[in-house]
């Protein structure tokens, strides 16, 4: 039954699809890029979202380029599921897949991490010795959370038992912060969020994960048993004054407390206690659930290289890149892509999927003795899950301007149904079709 | 969206479904539509009775098609925020009983051959 209506419900897209394909499959050579024939030696340092997206793309565009990419973990996490996990809504498995499954064939995959990046001699080192020699270098390690920054706090104290919870951390971070936040919404008590002060990914999803938290209370009729306090690190809840307002507007609705210039310091396991660096001195509070994200920082191997900024984000690293075009500003064969770019936005999946064009126009055509033309204005997206079953699709650039996808058709401040689907079932698979270099 | 073709929206709809159950289901969809061209050269012309137990079942389809999706989505009538909403939901409700009543018109048809209206 379910599967025949979804036969159903596909017919009239299929129609439609199937026009047209026919007239793709007669026009194909006009959409189809032009491939570039090349000897160059391309290393993508990273295998995530970032770096198996243009290895697909540039194993598309170049013919005869030695593309080499260097990644030492052996899973791909689909990060954007953690905030769904962390809400019971999908086990820990939904994020995960093996990073060779996203891989082109044809290209030099090394399983293995940097240990030194040398931009001057144009030469990665990896931890088992071996080394690499560029013509090109794409920065796509993403970054890496700082837990030891919270005094007290370690990965293996969360779960139901203590309250702590660490969704960030990983698919089975978020698995038990589900069964804590399962239990604190059962039993009720204090609950408290947070995010970093430093630049961070996805700003949203400590927002997200307290509306969720909010949401599952009332659906177990357990509301007036919560307390939910959100501790902001400045003076806002997010950094795009309107959705601020917005977000500001549905806390106060639905009774989330949130209190200004509080960066989570120390957890005290034992004592159930958290202390924030405040303005005034540090605060202590007691709690019965706490969802904490670390502060975030460029990876060290990143910030030995120096390729970092030298006057901006220098406690965390990011490498010094064109806002616009993601070029390295010191060297002209160096891009960056994703998290680790040193840019004032767009730290989350679906700025690295407009990140790709980017980088891909301007290194193709620089292969090419062009000059790339296309820019990146900061294009940040965050589907912002108020509830389960509602969502705020939010899209922005640098100048903190709305930039909606479907303008007149999808408000981006209202709590809508349609958001909420294009999080939960459409949002995976354009992220796999990224990865594979077709979205 | 960025790069919106129609290559991107196919490759989502396969990481959606799946390759395989996706192209099964586009080509499911294919076979019922040239059967109900192919009934309706057949036959020469639409049969109203057909027709009129079509019509007949289009709302469970369209209730089956919304069901559906709310199941799948976790989501309810509740959640509904705005129009595009409601229009996304009268679009699948609308898919849904097309779709339903073609299938019925077909199956009847093919099941039954052409009979006569008297």
């Amino acid at each position: 039954m379910n599967r025949f209506e979804l036969g159903q419900l596909s017919r009239r897209g299929f129609m439609s699809l199937a026009a047209g394909g026919v007239a793709l499959a007669t026009t194909g050579a006009a959409t189809q890029a032009q491939t570039v024939k090349t000897s160059a030696r391309i290393v993508i340092l990273g295998a995530g979202a970032g770096g198996a997206a243009i290895a697909n793309r540039l194993a598309d565009r170049l013919d005869g380029a030695q593309i080499t990419v260097i990644d030492g973990r052996a899973e791909h996490w689909y990060q954007p599921g953690f905030t769904l996990i962390a809400a019971g809504l999908q086990g820990a498995t939904y994020s995960v897949s093996q990073t060779t499954d996203w891989l082109p064939r044809g290209i030099n995959f090394i399983a293995d991490y940097a240990a030194e990046i040398d931009p001057e001699a144009n030469r990665i080192t990896t931890l088992g010795g071996e080394r690499v020699d560029y013509d090109y270098l794409i920065v796509a390690t993403g970054l890496t959370l700082d837990w030891d920054a919270v005094e007290g706090f370690d990965l293996a104290q969360t779960g139901p038992d203590t309250g702590i919870t660490a969704h960030y951390a990983g698919p089975e971070q978020a698995a038990k912060t589900w069964a804590a936040l399962d239990k604190f919404t059962d039993e009720g008590g204090v609950g408290l969020f947070g995010r970093p002060a430093t630049e961070m990914k996805c700003a949203g999803a400590p927002l997200k994960i307290t509306f969720l938290a909010e949401d599952i209370a009332t659906r177990k009729g357990n509301r007036d048993k919560v307390d939910l306090t959100y501790n902001a690190h400045s003076a806002s809840l997010f950094g795009v004054p309107v959705v601020d307002h917005r977000v500001r507007q549905l806390f106060d609705d639905r009774g989330i407390d949130y209190r200004w210039s509080h960066v989570l310091k120390a957890v005290d396991a034992g004592a159930k206690t958290a202390t924030y660096a405040t303005p005034e001195g540090d605060m202590t509070t007691a709690f019965d659930f706490i969802n904490v994200i670390p502060p975030q920082r460029a990876p060290q191997v990143v910030r030995e290289s120096g390729l970092s900024w030298a006057d901006k984000w220098t406690d965390q690293g990011w490498i010094e890149v064109d806002q616009q075009t993601l070029r390295h500003a010191r060297y002209a064969n160096v891009f960056g892509i994703g998290d680790i770019n040193g840019v004032p936005k767009g730290k989350t999946a679906a700025s690295v999927k407009w990140h790709q064009p980017v980088v891909e126009d301007h290194l193709v055509s620089e292969i090419a003795g062009r000059e790339g033309t296309k820019i990146f204005d900061g294009y940040t997206s965050c589907p912002l899950i108020t509830r389960i079953g509602r969502a705020m699709l939010i899209e922005f650039d640098y100048k903190n301007h709305l930039v909606p996808s479907f303008p007149g058709v999808i408000a981006p401040l209202e709590e809508l149904w349609v958001s909420w689907l294009m999080k939960e079932v459409a949002l995976k698979a354009t992220y796999n079709a990224m990865l594979r270099g077709r979205a | 969206m960025e790069e919106m073709t129609f290559g991107t929206i196919l490759a989502v709809f396969e990481e959606i479904f799946g390759k395989g159950l996706f192209w099964a289901m586009v080509v499911v969809a294919a076979l019922i539509t040239v059967a109900y061209v192919y009934v309706l050269v057949r036959d020469r012309e639409m049969s109203m009775r057909k027709f009129l137990l079509a019509q007949l079942s289009m709302p469970i389809g369209g209730i089956a098609a919304v069901w559906f999706v709310l199941w799948v989505t976790r989501s309810g009538l509740q959640h509904m925020g705005g129009p595009i909403d409601a229009l996304l939901l009268l679009g699948i409700f609308g898919a849904g009983a097309v779709g339903f009543a073609i299938l019925v018109y077909v199956a009847q048809s093919l099941v039954r051959g052409k009979q006569s209206e008297s």
